[in-house]
């Protein structure tokens, strides 16, 4: 492939967007769920914060860190996607997307009615097995808190 | 000890045809090796010599009485000799071979420090440390209750040694320093600070990873009391090291692993420790790995430390002044003494990134922390960009890495 091309498929504009400008960069003192997420081989880390409502829904999320721009736009393209999930939809993408990234996945399973068709921007990395742990780093984290509400998530 | 012979400058530029993982397509692009620090190439001697073992000569060392297990005997312990020469050390004894510089380094934490170290101790280190010559030392000091003291370094990335000299105390038994920075190139005065140490009566262990491919190393000039190095940062096969010790300290320590080979004799009520350098050498070795190191210090001093040093001095020199001219750039490492390693941000771009657009155009370098998290917080990073040289590299390699770091601009404008 041209690697003009393939550079563009890895930093997609959307990606660098959110790279840019991520969204919900936020810590959440009222988060009822929360996790850290390590990539010891980069350096790449950050703090994932959930509120999570008696209904078991969540209604806000945030994160804070630092990272490359691949595990910053995952990060913030997650804080978009799962606010207002249900926390077991929530957790189904976590699945849905590194099974995209990591197993050549041909599309997402979303669960319900879930719009994961944005995270296929993340879709670049699958050609570039070291940068893969950068995009599914924060879906870890998220899996980490959701899992247990205190805990570290690392890509190892 | 023999000194490397001398050869002009010109043949340094031949050098590169022995090394075939250079001679590749990566991405596309012709392959532009600046990660030598991480590890280096290996020259066609090296690889046949191990290959050539293995086809020929592979049995067991120090065991057999058939003539394989001469053969490999004979080329391991001729590796061990030539490394003697190399490091121009007092006597083959002084020569223990590891797994590389970690191992080495535990083994002086473990045997040499730990019988003695005691609460209110100090182990001296330096903030430009790899975590090789870090983590050891922590654990030691956990174990006997002794403190780990850290020297500072300036926004150069120099040891700053009137506060180094400071912490030089009767409390110090050991001071571990590297010879030369993994993260930021700084090359440390080592003989001005261990003559400083050795007024005062403190062991002197020196990380020699990055200083061996470098330069030349005399121990005994040096005057330290170990110095520790790797086989794959000089050209050679990884999980292959040396630790040099003076013969006197090694003599005294404990053995640091049991098993085979270390031992003269062994009942389930007594074991009598194998003579130096084999009273720390338990299990069978790395033997191929061995034998291409010894192939690697044949080639470094068939081509001349003295030449490689000139040559790699003139490159960085030639590597900061392209770097610095690109717009964004950002030299992190500017110490007075640099080997050819230059750590670097380009604007805003995190190193993984900029990592990734320099490997799609054929560029390898090293992004991160490089083992060296102290050094990338002392300067607020959580990464830097590193190109490193070895002794294969010339003008067009930098000139690649100028107009790579270009193509990043664009891609991240």
């Amino acid at each position: 492939m041209n690697d003009n091309t393939e550079l563009q498929e890895l930093y997609r504009d959307l990606i660098l967007d959110h790279a840019r400008k991520p969204r919900n960069f936020k810590r959440l003192d009222n988060a009822t769920h929360t996790a850290e997420g390590i990539n010891p081989l980069c350096g790449d880390k950050l703090r994932l914060y959930l509120c999570v409502d008696p209904d078991d829904r969540i209604t806000e999320v945030g994160f804070e860190g630092s990272g490359c721009a691949i595990s910053m736009a995952s990060a913030s393209l997650l804080t978009e996607t799962v606010e207002d999930l249900s926390v077991a939809d929530a957790d189904a993408c976590f699945g849905a997307v590194t099974a995209r990234l990591t197993q050549q996945a041909t599309d997402i399973a979303a669960p319900g009615n879930v719009d994961l068709a944005k995270l296929k921007a993340l879709d670049g990395v699958r050609e570039h097995p070291s940068r893969v742990k950068c995009a599914t780093l924060a879906w870890h984290a998220l899996h980490a808190a959701l899992d247990h509400s205190q805990s570290t998530a690392t890509t190892e | 000890m023999n000194q490397p012979k001398l050869k002009s400058p010109i043949d340094i530029a031949y050098c590169r045809d022995d090394f075939p993982g250079l001679h590749q397509v990566v991405n596309g692009h012709p392959l532009v090796y600046l990660d030598s620090a991480s590890s280096a190439q290996q020259p066609t001697a090296v690889i046949d010599a191990v290959a050539r073992y293995h086809r020929e000569d592979h049995s067991n060392v120090h065991r057999g009485v058939h003539t394989l297990s001469h053969r490999a005997t004979e080329l391991y312990e001729g590796a061990r000799d030539k490394l003697r020469d190399f490091l121009n050390a007092g006597s083959r004894a002084e020569i223990v071979l590891t797994s590389g510089t970690t191992e080495s380094i535990n083994l002086v934490a473990q045997s040499y420090c730990r019988p003695q170290l005691k609460p209110g101790d100090q182990v001296l280190i330096s903030w430009l440390e790899h975590h090789s010559n870090i983590v050891p030392w922590q654990l030691v000091c956990e174990q006997t209750g002794a403190e780990l003291v850290v020297a500072p370094i300036n926004d150069r990335g120099e040891i700053e040694l009137d506060q180094l000299r400071d912490l030089m105390t009767d409390r110090v038994k050991l001071l571990g320093i590297g010879h030369v920075s993994n993260a930021l190139g700084t090359i440390n005065p080592l003989r001005e600070i261990i003559a400083e140490a050795k007024t005062l009566g403190i062991t002197v262990l020196v990380d020699g990873a990055q200083g061996v491919p470098h330069m030349t190393v005399d121990v005994q000039a040096l005057d330290c009391d170990f110095y520790a190095f790797s086989g794959h940062k000089m050209f050679g096969p990884t999980g292959t090291g040396v630790l040099w010790g003076r013969e006197a300290l090694l003599e005294e320590m404990p053995p640091y692993k049991g098993g085979g080979d270390m031992i003269l004799e062994v009942s389930f009520d007594h074991t009598v420790f194998n003579e130096l350098p084999y009273k720390f050498e338990a299990g069978t070795p790395n033997i191929s790995g061995t034998i291409g190191f010894g192939a690697a210090v044949d080639y470094l001093q068939s081509v001349g430390l003295n030449n490689i040093y000139e040559h790699e001095k003139s490159l960085h020199r030639y590597m900061t002044r392209e770097l610095a001219n690109v717009d964004g750039v950002r030299l992190i490492g500017t110490a007075a003494n640099q080997a050819g390693v230059q750590s670097f941000l380009l604007n805003d771009i995190h190193p993984h990134d900029l990592g990734t657009v320099l490997d799609h155009q054929g560029v390898a370098v090293r992004t991160g922390h490089h083992c060296a998290m102290p050094v990338m917080q002392r300067f607020g990073l959580a990464g830097t960009t590193r190109a490193s040289l070895g002794l294969y590299n010339n003008t067009d390699d930098i000139d690649q890495l100028i107009s790579a770091l270009e193509k990043a601009r664009q891609v991240f404008a």
